[in-house]
């Protein structure tokens, strides 16, 4: 008897065992080690050479094994003028897109989340809809709203406010309206999450004990609602610097993108031990941003 | 709808809702225009999607596309499944930081580093074992492993919120740990494994960045084609394609979406049944619906 439930006891270990190993094996290989392989690749140089770039480990004549660190791409990327500033700017870019985004997604969480129980259901699904189409034709469609021949400017000379159309395409207002637009239900869904939970009935203690609505949002519904502020700028603001979709097709050649330098590095010009210390200075950029995300995300699903 | 208390907020949500919208409905109104130029209306023509189904191009990209969405979506539904369970229900175990740490992290990663270090993997191990070559299989892979993250979010989150005791149950009962989890805990998970392996198919139709780095010669998904040819400016054809996707996404999602809820109306319905006959003693069986 006791070694049937010791049996029983030792497969059911097995099994949560197998459960646990599966994805973290696939996780483990396919997400964790690339990144050491960009962090070795790194720390290499570049060489005209299929791969393109110089062994770390070398074996001497002895036998022993000696490794090479090369620090001159993290070197090149402090004094190029171009690198740092493209840096900047990605942050100038998504912090901005980010504080845009916020402001025109509390309305509308704050609106659904006061709506009634059937209003609700339908605008959510609103707001989810748009996330299940394409992002690549959502970015698409503001193509052709900012061109100078684009639907925007022929309403507005048509109407007569302008006489020639105004530059918006390949420009930072596009990629702001781009980031905003396509990272909307991202910012929307965990402010959502969060005003729903608000209760009610201290604003209307407030009220009674004579603050005004202005004064109750700052002093009460904000604070409230500060984890769905943050999930939500997160959400927008470590992708969004990252981003190479909206800038590249948005705003051409005269945004500077760090998500676009990368990308040309690596596959136009080859330099790929380059684009892998960009890669680096990046992820190290977002670490703590990613960390805060990341324990935001396991205190909500874990249900507390 | 109840918004008479404040019209501030309902005027709100109908400047968002047609910020949301009017981007697209514009994108669609233009693919009947007869015009090559984009915002000039040249009149109602289908002629766009005419030279669109005539194109073998884009039916091979198409081919392609959604031969990847349907395994990644089939794979990040079974690996994601494992790690939301895995999450919810086993408390404790060496390397659980870590394990969340790597589902929580793709959901945020800037595509290009995901991309990059994806396609440096795959050429060591190219060089290291001589698998895989770069096409089909590594976008496959790439997309498998960022989808399971958001599969692996969607089991936990609601297997959180169902109770841990009618597992327990069945345990104890001497069910055999697998028989529980295919006869139990699946048909519980049923509605968000529905809705994983409905996320990870478009999440693989729609991703550009992550496939333009880890594809090989030849191998051309759907959205490269597109960027390829908006890069090229504005073209009606792409906004007669755009218009089919994305009739096809929203039916395929509020479909989905009545078919979950109908299901899962039933199944409280069943339960609260199931509540009432518990207590219930009369010599009358009865009838379960």
């Amino acid at each position: 008897m006791r070694s049937r439930i010791q049996s029983k006891l030792q497969s059911a270990e097995l099994w949560q065992a197998f459960i646990i190993a599966v994805p973290y094996i696939w996780l483990l290989i396919f997400f964790l080690i690339p990144f050491f392989i960009v962090l070795k690749i790194s720390f290499a140089e570049y060489i005209l050479a299929s791969p393109p770039f110089s062994k770390l480990f070398r074996l001497a004549d002895t036998g022993a094994m000696y490794m090479t660190l090369i620090f001159d791409n993290f070197v090149y990327l402090w004094e190029d003028d171009l690198y740092l500033n493209t840096y900047l700017n990605s942050l100038q870019i998504s912090i901005t897109s980010t504080i845009l985004c916020l402001l025109v997604g509390y309305p509308i969480a704050y609106g659904i989340a006061r709506a009634t129980p059937t209003a609700k259901k339908i605008l959510l699904l609103m707001v989810i809809l748009p996330f299940w189409t394409s992002f690549l034709l959502r970015v698409y469609a503001w193509i052709g709203l900012l061109a100078d021949q684009g639907t925007i400017n022929n309403f507005l000379i048509w109407i007569g406010i302008i006489d020639e159309p105004i530059k918006m395409l390949y420009t930072d207002f596009a990629v702001y309206v781009g980031i905003v637009y396509t990272y909307l239900p991202f910012m929307i869904l965990p402010l959502f999450a969060s005003i729903e939970k608000l209760d009610m009935t201290l604003h209307e203690a407030a009220a009674d004990l004579g603050s005004r609505p202005f004064t109750t949002f700052r002093t009460i519904t904000i604070p409230l609602t500060m984890p769905g502020i943050i999930a939500g700028s997160l959400l927008v603001f470590i992708p969004a610097t990252g981003e190479f979709v909206i800038p590249d097709l948005l705003g051409g050649g005269n945004v500077l993108m760090i998500g676009k330098v990368l990308y040309s590095e690596f596959n136009s010009n080859q330099d790929w031990p380059i684009a892998s210390a960009v890669a680096v200075v990046l992820l190290i950029l977002l670490v703590v941003p990613m960390m805060i995300y990341q324990k935001y995300q396991a205190k909500e699903s874990s249900g507390e | 709808m109840s918004f008479k208390k404040s019209p501030f907020t309902f005027s709100l949500l109908c400047f968002g809702f047609a910020f949301l919208y009017i981007p697209i409905f514009l994108l669609m109104f233009y693919s009947f225009n007869y015009s090559k130029v984009v915002p000039v209306w040249g009149g109602f023509s289908v002629r766009w999607y005419v030279e669109l189904f005539q194109s073998e191009e884009i039916w091979s990209a198409v081919g392609l596309s959604l031969q990847i969405a349907i395994m990644n979506a089939t794979f990040a539904t079974m690996l994601g499944a494992l790690a939301g369970i895995a999450m919810a229900r086993i408390k404790r175990f060496r390397g659980r930081t870590l394990f969340s740490g790597m589902i929580s992290a793709p959901l945020v990663m800037p595509e290009v580093i995901t991309g990059l270090s994806l396609l440096l993997l795959f050429i060591t191990m190219a060089e290291i074992i001589g698998w895989p070559s770069r096409g089909i299989t590594t976008i496959t892979i790439a997309h498998i492993t960022f989808s399971l993250a958001y599969v692996a979010v969607i089991v936990q989150s609601r297997l959180v919120g169902v109770d841990e005791s009618l597992e327990e149950a069945a345990l104890d009962l001497g069910a055999k740990p697998y028989r529980v989890l295919i006869d139990v805990t699946v048909p519980l998970l049923a509605p968000a494994l529905a809705a994983g392996w409905l996320l990870a198919f478009t999440l693989s139709l729609d991703d550009l960045v992550i496939a333009s780095f880890v594809s090989g010669p030849g191998a051309n998904t759907l959205p490269m084609l597109i960027y390829s040819r908006v890069k090229l400016g504005l073209k009606p054809d792409v906004n007669a394609l755009a218009t089919i996707i994305i009739l096809i996404v929203a039916i395929g999602v509020c479909v989905a979406g009545w078919i979950l809820s109908r299901q899962e109306k039933q199944r409280m319905a069943d339960m609260q049944m199931a509540e009432a006959e518990k207590y219930d003693f009369s010599d009358e069986p009865q009838s379960s619906r």
